[in-house]
């Protein structure tokens, strides 16, 4: 009973967050509500029984994803008012294909016969749910897994690549310069003999 | 009613797909806006993949929702280098102004 009640609430407030990621008007309140239905998201992963991924949820979304949302949000200084105007417009279009596509997607639901699994009897699903993924993730997933690595990778040297902007008006301390001079290169010993002074100043 | 079946999770992730696709729409001028909305739809493929796992009974869709996840945030963070190195360069973010490369 529990159960369903928190069903019922958390898919209530992540589909109210939803609405108001859409339809707010400053992009911050959108980014503070993308958080909200993040954290509603994995309250129902956690009913599911899918603690890890809950919890990966909260820890990659809210704190990398949307923090990173909202540093941009911040940084950009743009008058977000003016990107709604003649928004209004596309509304009817919007919804007639978005009723569709909900309407399609809850009509294939219906009509689709759903598999009736026994619970299985192993101890597959008697270990708990982070033991069980990670005996899965590094046997039989281990390529994706790697490959998902790799991903992170690309993205990572990309965002650098984009957003590194070399500027030439900052005086910057160039330690590979420093380390590479010699003291031959700037510093000469002269015998100077007495009466004759240093010919070049 | 009282039992919550596969077809309640679907039903969920299908409202707030529907509502992402919505988001584009309504919000077709703000590019950060709509990453967000690419966000709640790719939530809602995650909601559909952790229903099924949990339902039927094969870890495979919690590791699949993993990798999305991957995806997602290499996704949002290269969206977002290319957000932010566009605005230096243009200094908007509106949709209809990213059409340098038209012919």
């Amino acid at each position: 009973m529990i159960g369903v009640i928190a069903f019922y609430l958390f898919s209530f407030v992540l589909l109210l967050s939803a609405f108001f990621v859409i339809t707010s008007r400053n992009p911050v309140y959108s980014v503070l509500f993308l958080i909200l239905a993040f954290f509603n998201a994995a309250g129902l992963f956690v009913l599911l029984g899918a603690e890890f991924i809950a919890m990966i949820l909260v820890i990659v979304y809210v704190g990398a994803v949307a923090v990173l949302f909202l540093f941009v949000v911040m940084m950009l200084d743009v008058n977000f008012s003016d990107l709604r105007k003649g928004a209004m417009q596309y509304v009817p279009f919007g919804l007639l294909m978005g009723g569709g596509l909900l309407a399609e997607l809850v009509l294939l639901y219906r009509a689709w016969p759903v598999p009736h699994v026994p619970e299985p009897a192993d101890v597959a699903m008697a270990v708990d749910n982070t033991r069980a993924l990670g005996a899965v993730l590094y046997t039989d997933y281990v390529f994706p897994f790697q490959v998902s690595g790799l991903i992170l990778l690309v993205a990572m040297i990309g965002a650098i690549v984009l957003t590194l902007r070399v500027r030439s008006s900052v005086l910057r301390q160039k330690v590979g310069d420093q380390v590479a001079r010699k003291s031959g290169d700037v510093m000469k010993i002269e015998k100077v003999l007495k009466g004759a002074g240093v010919d070049h100043a | 009613m009282l039992e919550i079946s596969l077809f309640h999770y679907l039903t969920l992730a299908a409202i707030l797909f529907t509502m992402g696709v919505f988001g584009i729409f309504l919000n077709r001028k703000n590019v950060i806006v709509i990453l967000m909305s690419i966000e709640l739809m790719l939530l809602a493929v995650n909601i559909n993949f952790v229903a099924f796992s949990s339902f039927l009974h094969d870890l495979g869709g919690q590791v699949f929702t993993m990798f999305i996840l991957t995806v997602a945030a290499a996704e949002a963070a290269i969206g977002l280098a290319i957000l932010v190195s566009f605005f230096r360069n243009k200094g908007s973010i509106a949709v209809e102004d990213i059409s340098s490369l038209k012919g």
